[in-house]
């Protein structure tokens, strides 16, 4: 029970520290209004299954705030269908691949020697390789229709930049004075990596994370969008492949259809971005306006 | 003498840079008694930082063995290390750089009392936190315990950072330029702060510095070492090396010495250099070290043999010029 309460009390308090960032703070409430349409907006809206050929096409009206698609069904419930599956693979690519940088990029800093090298050669060479064309390649040749199984692949493919900056980063603070001092007076290695090191990285860590989900989010509606990944499900990479493939770009009236899913792409993006911004303030007390 | 607490038997540490070894410390021999103050004072670059963080045993000397009560630190069982690793403490120079700007003044001294069981329950960290914070005169304690460190001032970290270093109760404590990053105004505060550990706690220290005239007001009690490129060049109690510097080194040193008088300053007499050029450690002089810039050298014996530390009207003193004696 008690660390329960302390968790709450955390959360407070963390919440608190970002209520303070307006503009990290509306990122959130976006966000979090963005989850649970994409959850809850589902059960509560059913998807069409049928075409309405009366309808294709329209432009928004009161009965469909956003339009209707080349099958007459409406863009909004469409968009709240699609969120669930983009969502899911943003944060499971934006956590593996944080896990992956910070493991290895901190453990090369802190072996050093063969270890370092060798991880230090790996990198640069990913980094030489084309991200997308690989990925292009890979999700063809896997026929990559599971979520986990996609966001693996794309999570190892992202984790090299961020390693190699954590890497530098730990180099960086594990010179620092206060990590002296904390050997001079015995603390341990557990506790000079996550008490001395690892919350001075947090703020650049969380801020890795939101570009890595976002990095995430490009990578596969742009796989979707160029029909490498089968098209199966609700999903906005699909409304927009379709979207392109049945011509809408081509038809005025056909602009919410278009527009939709690229407007649900670019506000999730946004959202992040902007929480992103607060992150700073919560992780680094000097960057604290009042205390 | 005094039982020693630290001693150093020909203590060398060389770095390897790109192909080229640099000896920072070179054969260096000292031993520091319980309740003593030693300043070191030299150029940068002389190697007073680097035997600072060998003693503290940051560093290991390439050669040489440092003992903490008699014991090698090298050679220590696991009990005996952690007495000595707890038992020598550092105070590091820039006090902004010392103290982990993530953590509020409370966790900083709260990790070590709660880490070694010190204190026990959170109120007895507290308390413990508490009267650490008055040692250092910061009173009232409760109005800087949950700051952070950016909300202080220089000299306030500072004494953050001694109270720190006075949680696990050292019997040593190397204070490296401690006072040289914070106001003019507060440094007297501060080394008074220092020497009354000493008499209350018997604590001893090896004050390293820059400042002759720091060491000269510090270890007025003690000795000071001087050191130059990596040796210790002479080594005595601090009134007689003021009054009768032997080494040029420290000769050139004292006549560089700013007095408040500007007058006094002014008709001191200056000691001529022969070159103002400090060598650099990649490309050592052969012979004493001093040599290319000694006002007194005196030809072959200086350019070719290294002269050793030796006892000379009661202190030692590193040079061919000085004959040994009581």
């Amino acid at each position: 029970m008690t660390t329960v309460r302390a968790f709450l009390i955390e959360l407070g308090k963390t919440l608190k520290l970002l209520a303070r960032n307006r503009v990290a703070f509306f990122g959130l409430i976006v966000l979090v209004t963005l989850i649970f349409l994409s959850y809850i907006g589902p059960l509560i809206w059913p998807a069409e299954t049928k075409s309405n050929l009366a309808a294709i096409y329209q432009g928004p009206s009161w009965q469909h705030p956003l339009g209707t698609d080349f099958q007459g069904q409406d863009n909004l419930r469409q968009v709240i269908h699609g969120g669930r599956v983009i969502l899911e693979i943003a944060f499971i690519t934006g956590i593996l691949t944080t896990l992956i940088a910070v493991t290895l990029g901190s453990l090369s800093a802190f072996l050093g020697g063969a270890f370092d090298s060798v991880m230090t050669e790996l990198i640069n060479v990913w980094l030489t390789i084309p991200q997308f064309p690989l990925l292009a390649i890979l999700a063809t040749m896997l026929k990559v229709s599971d979520v986990w199984l996609l966001a693996i692949i794309l999570a190892l493919l992202d984790w090299p930049g961020l390693a190699r900056q954590v890497r530098a980063q730990v180099l960086s603070l594990k010179q620092r004075d206060y990590v002296e001092a904390a050997i001079t007076l015995d603390l341990g290695t557990p506790h000079i990596i996550f008490r001395e090191i690892m919350p001075n990285m947090m703020s650049y860590i969380a801020i890795s994370l939101i570009f890595a989900m976002t990095g995430a989010i490009y990578q596969q509606t742009g796989l979707v969008f160029l029909g490498l990944v089968p098209l199966s499900g609700a999903n906005w990479g699909v409304m927009l492949s379709l979207a392109y493939n049945r011509g809408a770009i081509y038809t005025v009236d056909a602009l919410g259809n278009v527009l939709a899913p690229v407007g649900a792409i670019a506000l999730l993006q946004l959202s992040l971005v902007w929480l992103a911004r607060g992150l700073e303030e919560v992780f680094n007390p000097r960057l604290r306006t009042s205390v | 003498m005094p039982t020693p607490i630290i001693t150093l038997k020909h203590v060398s540490r060389t770095f390897r840079v790109k192909r080229h070894l640099i000896k920072a410390v070179d054969d260096v021999s000292l031993s520091i008694g319980e309740g003593e103050i030693v300043c070191l004072v030299g150029e940068s670059g002389c190697g007073k930082t680097t035997t600072g963080k060998m003693i503290a045993g940051l560093l290991a000397p390439s050669a040489g063995t440092i003992e903490f009560c008699d014991q090698a630190i090298n050679q220590m069982a696991r009990a005996a290390f952690r007495k000595y690793r707890l038992g020598v403490q550092m105070v590091h120079q820039d006090p902004y750089a010392s103290l982990n700007p993530t953590q509020t003044i409370y966790d900083i001294i709260a990790a070590p009392l709660r880490h070694h069981k010190f204190t026990r329950a959170g109120a007895d960290t507290r308390a413990r936190a508490r009267e650490l914070l008055t040692l250092v005169d910061m009173t009232p304690p409760d109005d800087f315990l949950d700051k952070f460190p950016h909300q202080l001032s220089g000299g306030q970290r500072q004494r953050v950072s001694i109270a720190r270093a006075l949680t696990v109760n050292p019997s040593f404590i190397v204070a490296d330029e401690a006072v040289s990053m914070v106001d003019v105004s507060i440094r007297i505060g501060l080394l008074n702060l220092l020497t009354r550990f000493r008499d209350q706690l018997g604590m001893s220290f090896l004050f390293i510095t820059h400042d002759l005239a720091l060491a000269k007001f510090f270890a007025w009690e003690g000795r000071i070492g001087v050191m130059y490129l990596g040796r210790l060049v002479e080594l005595a109690p601090a009134r007689d090396l003021i009054a009768r510097p032997q080494h040029p080194y420290t000769q050139v040193l004292l006549s560089a010495l700013p007095e408040a008088d500007p007058q006094v300053t002014r008709n001191k007499p200056r000691i001529e250099l022969r070159s103002m050029d400090v060598p650099s450690l990649m490309r050592l002089p052969t012979g004493c070290a001093f040599h290319p810039r000694c006002s007194k050298f005196i030809g072959n014996v200086c350019e070719r043999v290294v002269p050793e530390l030796t006892a000379a009207h009661g202190a030692h003193v590193a040079c061919h010029l000085i004959k040994p004696g009581p």
